[in-house]
């Protein structure tokens, strides 16, 4: 076991090198500087601001430089918020990401296994056939159509929810930007639950199960279940993709401050620091997340081994 | 299906026994199956349609794309000749939606062809080699894979402006890794199988083999794949172009016909709702196909 995460981790840290190397030079080969303003600067002050950040050093030494301080863990300070770090700036944010996508996870995890497992054993039924199409649906449906139709009907027509803004994280803001990260994510978790569902419940300990006279909820809820979802294990990393990609959406269309929403008009700023802090930080969360994937997966089921 | 076996004198009980044994090859009864499919042939047709709308729709509308008509701004759907209404600067919704139906499409097959090059390429290539080279190459797809991607093509975007060109190349150079993992493990089972080893002791080279031999019988599993990646590719177009990162205006895509409606849809709800229910019906055409085929080509399930 130990072996095994060592092992995981001797492959992340190449990986985030790789991260961190190819997002450094990709930046900088960027047009434009963070320091491009209204106004023009004149080349001495220019001259200055580049010096106090270490820019008028050659790339690679700049490069040795920012891989030193992130190995310590520092990610330098943001170049367009004056007196930020990069630290504290995803400290400031991280909160409404981490909200959003914690509660969509868990409500789509809740749901869309209930929907697979509901298909699953009305397999060929209406309620199999309903589940399904919504699910499709669900897949079809991108959040960019969702979110603006919902704020749309939802917000402006009804007047029932608010249409934007963070509010403190009061709850009637954070219903739309949910629902809509949710909704393919119940979609997915649907999808695959019903499939793996579908093949565990011919499986022969089920039907030794049955015959040995257990009842029905029991069956599903001990022996199927259990088996049933473990590829909503593995599904665990790109679900997290897939939220941090919607996030970039719905932080946008719902005007909320989080990490998705800064990303993008860091990128446009060209906050070097600020990018490359929070690709870092993306990809440690979703290596984390893989792992804690395969390990899960591992104590679900016997039959694998870390080796 | 018999064809040529007829010929005058072949006498009646070789011709049943030729007939015997011919059978049905894997792909006719794949077709039959998939055309049996209610939901893949339904998206074929509607995929159909959509299609040659993209493809001849644009020089049958009265208005071009990117004309601008100062009288026309906001007119609603079935006013002064708009069939879907016009947007704020007064252009043809149906033309753009052509247009930009064109270019999400254009993207969803180039982009995906990208895909399709560098992913058999790399899988076959792993998966027939092995050993050491094999478990680098994938390694590196492991490594890959654990990327935030879309990242990576938002600052590909920043860096080198949004151009089309490179919009292709971004999104193909992201869908590939699925592929080359699917090819692999494909190639890996191909390898020991009789008819390989014949052609090596008949003296064809590696590449020949790969080439003539390992890549044809990928073309089940690849087809389905490229069927579900199309749908995927057209999605992240709209995407970055909704975030304003993609096909830049006057150009539309359906992504950048979805973001502008965003904007408007107080004043104009056409604007929104007929660009995301051409996205929604593209998407399902194709997610169906790509069921229905799975279920043809790799019957699993039956």
């Amino acid at each position: 076991m130990l072996r095994f995460i060592g092992r995981r981790l001797l492959i992340a840290i190449p990986t985030l090198f790789l991260v961190v190397t190819v997002a450094f030079f990709m930046m900088r080969a960027a047009p434009g500087s963070p320091f491009d303003g209204d106004r023009k600067l004149s080349p001495e002050i220019e001259a200055n601001v580049m010096a106090k950040y270490g820019m008028d050093r050659p790339l690679h030494e700049q490069y040795g430089a920012y891989l030193a301080g992130v190995v310590q863990g520092d990610l330098g300070p943001s170049l367009k918020y004056k007196d930020k770090t990069v630290l504290q700036i995803l400290q400031e944010n991280y909160r409404v990401s981490l909200t959003l996508g914690l509660s969509s996870i868990i409500l789509a995890t809740l749901i869309g296994v209930s929907l697979g497992v509901l298909a699953a054993l009305r397999q060929n039924q209406t309620t199999d056939y309903v589940v399904m199409t919504v699910a499709i649906l669900g897949v079809c449906i991108p959040t960019f159509v969702t979110a603006p139709i919902l704020v749309l009907v939802i917000a402006s027509k009804l007047g029932w929810l608010p249409s934007a803004g963070w509010n403190g994280g009061a709850l009637p803001n954070l219903i739309l930007p949910i629902v809509v990260l949710t909704l393919p994510q119940v979609a997915i978790i649907s999808r695959l639950t019903r499939a793996g569902m579908v093949e565990v419940l011919r499986s022969n300990y089920i039907r030794t199960a049955r015959a040995k006279g257990l009842p029905e909820n029991r069956i599903v809820r001990r022996h199927a279940l259990r088996a049933a979802i473990l590829p909503l294990v593995s599904y665990l990393g790109p679900a997290a993709a897939g939220l941090i990609t919607g996030s970039l959406v719905v932080e946008k269309i719902f005007n909320l401050p989080g990490l998705g929403k800064f990303f993008v008009i860091s990128a446009l700023q060209r906050d070097y620091t600020v990018v490359m802090g929070m690709v870092i930080f993306y990809a440690a969360l979703i290596l984390i997340l893989n792992l804690i994937a395969d390990l899960l997966h591992a104590v679900l089921d016997p039959r694998v081994r870390l080796s | 299906m018999t064809g040529t076996i007829l010929t005058p004198g072949s006498r009646r009980g070789a011709e049943t026994m030729e007939k015997a044994a011919r059978g049905r090859s894997l792909w006719d009864d794949a077709q039959r199956r998939l055309l049996r499919n209610k939901a893949a042939v339904g998206g074929m047709i509607v995929l159909g349609v959509l299609v040659l709308a993209a493809v001849i729709g644009p020089f049958f509308t009265p208005f071009a794309y990117d004309q601008i008509n100062k009288d026309h701004v906001w007119a609603p759907p079935l006013t002064q000749g708009h069939l879907l209404g016009a947007d704020s600067l007064g252009r043809d919704l149906l033309a753009r939606l052509l247009t930009g139906l064109r270019v999400s499409l254009a993207i969803g097959l180039v982009a995906t062809s990208v895909s399709l090059i560098i992913g058999v390429v790399w899988g076959a290539v792993a998966g027939y080699l092995g050993g050491r080279i094999d478990e680098i190459m994938m390694r590196v797809v492991d490594v890959l894979y654990s990327l935030p991607f879309i990242f990576f093509v938002i600052l590909l975007m920043v860096t080198f402006g949004s151009n089309i060109i490179l919009i292709f190349v971004a999104i193909g150079a992201v869908e590939w890794l699925t592929m080359s993992r699917i090819v692999r493990g494909q190639t890996l089972s191909l390898k020991h199988k009789e008819f390989v080893e014949a052609a090596r002791a008949a003296g064809l080279g590696d590449g020949g083999i790969i080439a003539k031999h390992i890549i044809p019988n990928l073309l089940g599993p690849v087809v389905v794949y490229v069927t579900l990646t199309i749908p995927a590719v057209i999605l992240a177009e709209s995407f970055l172009s909704f975030l304003g990162l993609g096909v830049q205006p006057p150009m539309a895509s359906l992504g950048t016909l979805i973001a502008n409606g965003a904007q408007d849809m107080e004043l104009a709800w056409w604007l929104l709702v007929f660009p995301s229910l051409t996205m929604v019906v593209t998407l399902m055409s194709f997610n169906f196909i790509g069921d229905g085929l799975r279920d043809a080509i790799d019957p699993k399930d039956r």
